[in-house]
């Protein structure tokens, strides 16, 4: 059974400080719960589902509680960064499942204020041990798929650069964006070596804050005032080593891509906006691969002459500077992607990024690490009326 | 001046002594399911291929080429003085990609098929991290 219309999202908001020393996580929580709810049109004692990750040593147990809710329905799905794209399916299928009517998904963090050790990954994983122990952090993991992509493709530095330069371009519009200035390839190959091939503008930034959406049935859209989004289809999928036998050049879009776009009967091709997991440069070239915007190691080609530039590219992307540019709260992005596609299909994106008639949009999250493993989820989502 | 690699120590469990162990002697050993010959990687008791949970541990032939590597400049931790240094996914012969450091060479002249032979860092604690370095 298809989700395709069987939710829409009614609210949603993103916390505008990148830096947030003053607060704590939980505060941050209800600052977004808050913002999407009252974006919405509702409070909170009108959710009826409860949706957050675990990343912090605490989940939807306490969170319901420090909210004050009384949800007949919760779930922490935990997968990093796209945990909250796979929370909007999951909200959708309860809705369609008659369990809810208004899901209210949050996501904070401190990664920038707390430092990277604070939102570190357990040790304790069976694979732990085999991976812990050879000094590999975020940027390495993913330098070493971008070293194959290479390898096998041809892909070029200045091909991974022009990805930051898109989204710079984008977050000079955005007075909340942590880095709003505009950047050129020549200045990210200037930049610092990071890992090889990876250099420090090829990163995300490192920030606080946080998002929340709310999910609502079809019968609650229709009563609000507000302009809703239509949940089109939604699918998920774990890539992980493959008992040894990794392949660093594909992500977990591969197939949760696929499973999305026929579950809400709509091509690539038909795709006006797209918010793409951008953790690392590599992993936009990867991901707009595996989605089917180009042939498997034509990524680095497909982004040159302004390809992810809104509006008029042939792939605008992440409108908002994304989290090369404008907020990767916590380390994880996931929330902010489904964010940017909803203002886009509102036509409420900064002007000078607003996709004309955008009626289709994409939302890609990657969690985890394209060097290991990863939770992946694609969202399609779709205007009021599509 | 840049810092010898670290060598921290990995956990051990009931599951991966065998592993382990067998590292403190100079050896890198790797799982093969007793039911359909899989070689399993990370080392485990369950055989991902077919579910059987009967394993043998096989000594490796140490040797293999690297699938893909980084130089590293800025690290976390205990690493940060070490660098520049190399994480690499080594393709053993037995067929597994294995993450690992490669040592004893300049990192310049790492490169994607490069041929590598298993060498071991002693942890002082009853087990050896299996790196690697370039065959000349």
């Amino acid at each position: 059974m298809t989700i395709r219309g069987k939710a829409f999202i009614a609210g949603a908001h993103e916390h505008p400080r990148r830096e947030l020393p003053d607060h704590s996580i939980p505060q941050i929580h209800a600052e977004v719960a808050l913002g999407a709810l009252a974006d919405a049109g509702l409070s909170l004692a009108d959710v009826d589902a409860y949706f957050c990750d675990s990343s912090n040593g605490f989940g939807p147990i306490s969170m319901i509680e420090y909210l004050g809710l009384q949800p007949r329905y919760f779930e922490s799905t935990e997968t990093g960064g796209s945990s909250y794209l796979v929370h909007v399916g999951h909200a959708a299928a309860a809705i369609a499942a008659g369990r809810c009517q208004i899901a209210l998904i949050t996501m904070a963090g401190l990664a920038r204020s707390r430092g990277m050790a604070a939102v570190a990954r357990s040790t304790g994983s069976p694979e732990a041990s085999f991976e812990s122990t050879w000094g590999l952090s975020a940027v390495s993991a993913y330098a070493l798929a971008a070293q194959r992509h290479m390898y096998e493709f041809g892909t070029t530095s200045a091909q991974l650069a022009e990805v930051k330069v898109a989204a710079s371009l984008h977050a000079q519009h955005n007075p909340n964006a942590l880095l709003p200035k505009v950047v050129t390839v020549q200045e990210v190959l200037d930049s610092p070596l990071i890992s090889s091939p990876l250099h420090r503008l090829d990163c995300c930034v490192v920030t606080d804050g946080g998002g929340a959406v709310v999910v609502v049935s079809p019968e609650v859209a229709r009563e609000l005032e507000r302009t809703t989004v239509k949940v089109l289809g939604q699918a998920e999928a774990v890539k992980h080593l493959d008992n040894g036998r990794i392949d660093l050049t594909y992500t977990g879009a591969a197939t949760s891509g696929p499973l999305a776009f026929e579950d809400a009967q709509v091509r690539p091709g038909d795709v006006d906006y797209a918010s793409i997991y951008d953790s690392f440069t590599i992993t936009v070239i990867e991901t707009i691969e595996d989605l089917g915007f180009c042939a498997k190691g034509d990524g680095g080609t497909y982004v040159l002459e302004g390809a992810l530039v809104a509006p008029f590219g042939r792939l605008p992307f992440n409108t908002d500077g994304g989290g090369l540019c404008n907020n990767h709260p916590s380390n994880r992005g996931g929330i902010t992607k489904i964010i940017e596609a909803v203002r886009q299909l509102r036509g409420e994106a900064h002007p000078a990024v607003q996709v004309p008639d955008c009626e289709i949009a994409v939302a890609h999250g990657t969690g985890g690490s394209i060097g290991t493993r990863m939770g992946s989820s694609t969202l399609i989502l779709g205007r009021e009326d599509a | 001046m840049t810092a010898a690699l670290p060598i921290p120590v990995p956990e051990r469990t009931p599951e991966t002594e065998p592993f382990w162990s067998a590292t403190a002697r100079g050896q890198l050993v790797l799982a093969h399911c007793d039911a359909c010959g899989t070689v399993i990687w990370y080392p485990k008791t369950l055989c991902p291929a077919c579910g059987a949970t009967s394993i043998s541990w096989v000594e490796a032939s140490g040797h293999g080429s690297v699938y893909s590597f980084t130089v590293v400049h800025r690290a976390p931790g205990p690493f940060k003085d070490a660098v520049p240094f190399v994480i690499a996914y080594v393709e053993l012969d037995e067929g597994p990609r294995v993450l690992t450091n490669i040592v004893g060479g300049s990192p310049d002249l790492i490169h994607i098929g490069q041929r590598m032979r298993v060498v071991f860092s002693d942890t002082g604690d009853g087990s050896a991290l299996y790196r690697f370095e370039p065959i000349e």
